[in-house]
């Protein structure tokens, strides 16, 4: 037992199932997913095209009701059979990060902008939201970019300005979908060790849906979902990791647009 | 942190361009809304500019602005003999068109007796009438100098121009020229020659009826109007109205149907106005859909969503209007037709415009409020 998994867990996924429509066309996404991540765990979701991880992460992030199981965020038990939260806009805000693919940066905002609007949206004072976006972007290096406009940054400097809206509000749970996805090896590199740091020194929860098996070896432990179903636990330093990516391969790449495709 | 001036600012030649062909547009509804109050008010004015206390005009009519009317002349002195009638004065009015410097130039012709009322009120510059043939005074939108000479008539009888009026014209826009009441009575009667030798030859008259169409009098501040307008009743061929009445003939019957018109447009524009806001607001969301999805899935409430819009189409509409109005405000003076801007109907333009651009954002707040936060995850 790690000294992470000896603390309670951040992420408390228990008997997590999705279905959408009914009858014949009833589509089951998820099947009782379990898993626990702990305080400064970095975790992989890992499956084929319409394995579920984007489902699950969707759950998790509380923008897609399950249709049973339990989810626990950060001890506070936010679905059990219904949303037992009516603002989960505010857990959002105040519990959870997101990063996404592209980094979704507002194009009409600087990067002290792009990061200062999650804390605008928390209430922070102007001057306060500016002087933190400033502190986070400094702290993820791309300080010297704080007035340059998104289209003006480099893939590798515009997902560290995402990474630093994920982490504005300090949550402890951090959901990234294929963080790296639209950066070379080298960025991609840069962009996970951001991560683990951000794990290790904020005590957060990362949780990462991937394809990238150059970073494979960066998670704590990778979640292996096939049909729905969580199908193994993997190693991520073991060569069963490359197979099981290499096997996911083979399956034709739809493009991951749809959450309720996934 | 207001977002939707941040958007305006990142795309503001977009905004710029929409707002230049916005302002037009509201230019136009602008424009329209002058046109029509200005006709009223010449209207007004035509009536107002004699300023008498009482009309008689020919009985069952309702003359001589809003239908055609004709008294004898001597109609005068008998007014002038009623209670109460301080001064009385006949007037004739004709529309004549004539060619001035090898330029068609439409007038409203009003005949008046000098020194008693019917005539000009205020002169811009010039004189008044002295002679008692051909002088006139016109309203300068007629083009006219002071000096220059004018052909009237069927005989081409030369009118020299010796005063100005400003700002008097019929609620068609012709500029109104005064000139003596007998030149104006030939000008109504007189014959072209070859006519006239016919006429003689088979016997009819050649002299020119002594007709007006309208006696105005002023009555004494120490009898009433309704009093005078009883006692001239008594004559059955004619009718006496108040310049109250008047004026509700003039802007409700003579200019009705401009009114509706001008009306008509104006709603037809402020139709096609929200209708290019309404598009232009929704393109605009459409463009911001995976913002809007990464917005709400940082958790900005809903009305963080509908405030990016709104203020961003109340943006439009009022940067619009301002641009509109001072565009209109700068060239009013060089429209053909006098365009008079009331600020009551401005101010109801401006809430029009408000409301309007709240229900064309209507559109695009209903599909960013239909956005999938979801929509930001996945490429």
């Amino acid at each position: 037992m790690t000294a992470a998994s000896a603390q309670a867990p951040l992420v408390k996924v228990e008997r997590l199932s999705k279905h959408f429509g009914t009858g014949d066309t009833r589509v089951d996404a998820l099947r009782d997913v379990s898993l626990e991540v702990h305080p400064g765990e970095v975790v992989a979701l890992l499956g084929p095209s319409g394995s579920g991880k984007t489902t699950l992460l969707n759950c998790i992030g509380c923008i897609l009701e399950p249709s049973s199981g339990r989810l626990t965020l950060d001890g506070e038990i936010v679905y059990d059979g219904r949303w037992l939260r009516s603002d989960l806009r505010r857990l959002r805000l105040e519990k959870i990060g997101f990063i996404f693919q592209f980094h979704n940066l507002l194009p009409f905002l600087d990067s002290t902008d792009n990061v200062a609007v999650a804390l605008d949206l928390a209430g922070l004072s102007a001057a306060a939201a500016r002087a933190r976006s400033i502190e986070l972007l400094d702290y993820l290096e791309v300080g010297h970019r704080k007035q340059a406009m998104p289209a003006k940054l480099s893939g590798g400097e515009a997902q560290r300005v995402a990474i630093a809206r994920a982490l504005a509000n300090r949550p402890r749970i951090i959901l990234a979908d294929e963080p790296t996805a639209a950066l070379d090896s080298h960025r991609s590199g840069i962009v996970m060790d951001l991560l683990r740091k951000v794990a290790i020194d904020q005590d957060a929860a990362i949780i990462t849906v991937t394809h990238d098996d150059k970073i494979f070896d960066r998670f704590d432990r990778i979640f292996q979902l096939r049909d729905g179903r969580l199908d193994a636990e993997i190693d991520p330093h073991s060569r069963q990791v490359e197979l099981e990516n290499t096997a996911q391969h083979e399956f034709p790449q739809v493009p991951n647009r749809d959450a309720i495709q996934d | 942190m207001n977002l939707a001036y941040r958007d305006v600012k990142h795309n503001l030649p977009r905004f710029a361009l929409t707002c230049v062909g916005l302002s037009l547009l509201l230019g136009i509804v602008i424009t329209i809304l002058g046109i029509y109050q200005g006709s009223l008010d010449d209207a007004l004015r035509q009536v107002r500019a004699t300023n008498p206390d009482l009309w008689v005009v020919e009985a069952g009519t309702n003359g001589p602005f809003a239908e055609a009317s004709r008294i004898s002349g001597d109609t005068r002195e008998m007014i002038a003999r009623v209670y109460g009638v301080e001064r009385a004065g006949g007037v004739t009015y004709q529309s004549v068109q004539t060619v001035h410097r090898d330029v068609p130039l439409r007038l409203f012709v009003i005949g008046f007796e000098p020194g008693r009322p019917g005539g000009p009120q205020k002169l811009a510059t010039g004189r008044g009438i002295m002679r008692s043939h051909y002088e006139m005074i016109a309203d300068r939108s007629a083009g006219l100098a002071v000096g220059d000479e004018v052909p009237l008539g069927t005989r081409g009888h030369k009118f020299t121009v010796v005063g100005l009026i400003q700002d008097e014209v019929t609620a068609s826009g012709d500029p109104v020229a005064y000139i003596p009441l007998h030149d104006a009575q030939t000008l109504q009667f007189e014959l072209a020659p070859p006519v006239g030798r016919r006429e003689a030859a088979r016997g009819g008259p050649l002299q020119t009826a002594d007709t007006v169409n309208a006696v105005v009098a002023k009555v004494s501040s120490f009898v009433s109007v309704p009093e005078v307008v009883a006692a001239v009743a008594r004559w059955k061929h004619l009718n006496a109205l108040t310049e109250a009445q008047q004026e509700t003939l003039v802007t409700r019957f003579v200019i009705e149907k401009q009114r509706r018109q001008m009306g008509m447009f104006t709603v037809l524009l402020v139709i096609v106005s929200a209708v290019i806001i309404a598009l232009i607001i929704y393109t605009l969301t459409l463009d911001k859909l995976r913002s809007i999805a990464t917005l709400k899935l940082i958790g900005a409430p809903d009305r963080t969503i509908v405030g990016l819009i709104v203020q961003q189409a109340l943006f439009m509409g009022i940067t619009g209007f301002f641009a509109g109005l001072a565009l209109v405000i700068s060239f009013k003076d060089y429209f053909p037709r006098r365009v008079v801007l009331v600020p009551d109907n401005i101010v109801l333009l401006f809430a029009i415009v408000i409301v309007v651009c709240l229900a064309a954002s209507s559109l695009g707040v209903r599909l960013a409020l239909k956005v999938d936060p979801a929509t930001a995850l996945g490429g």
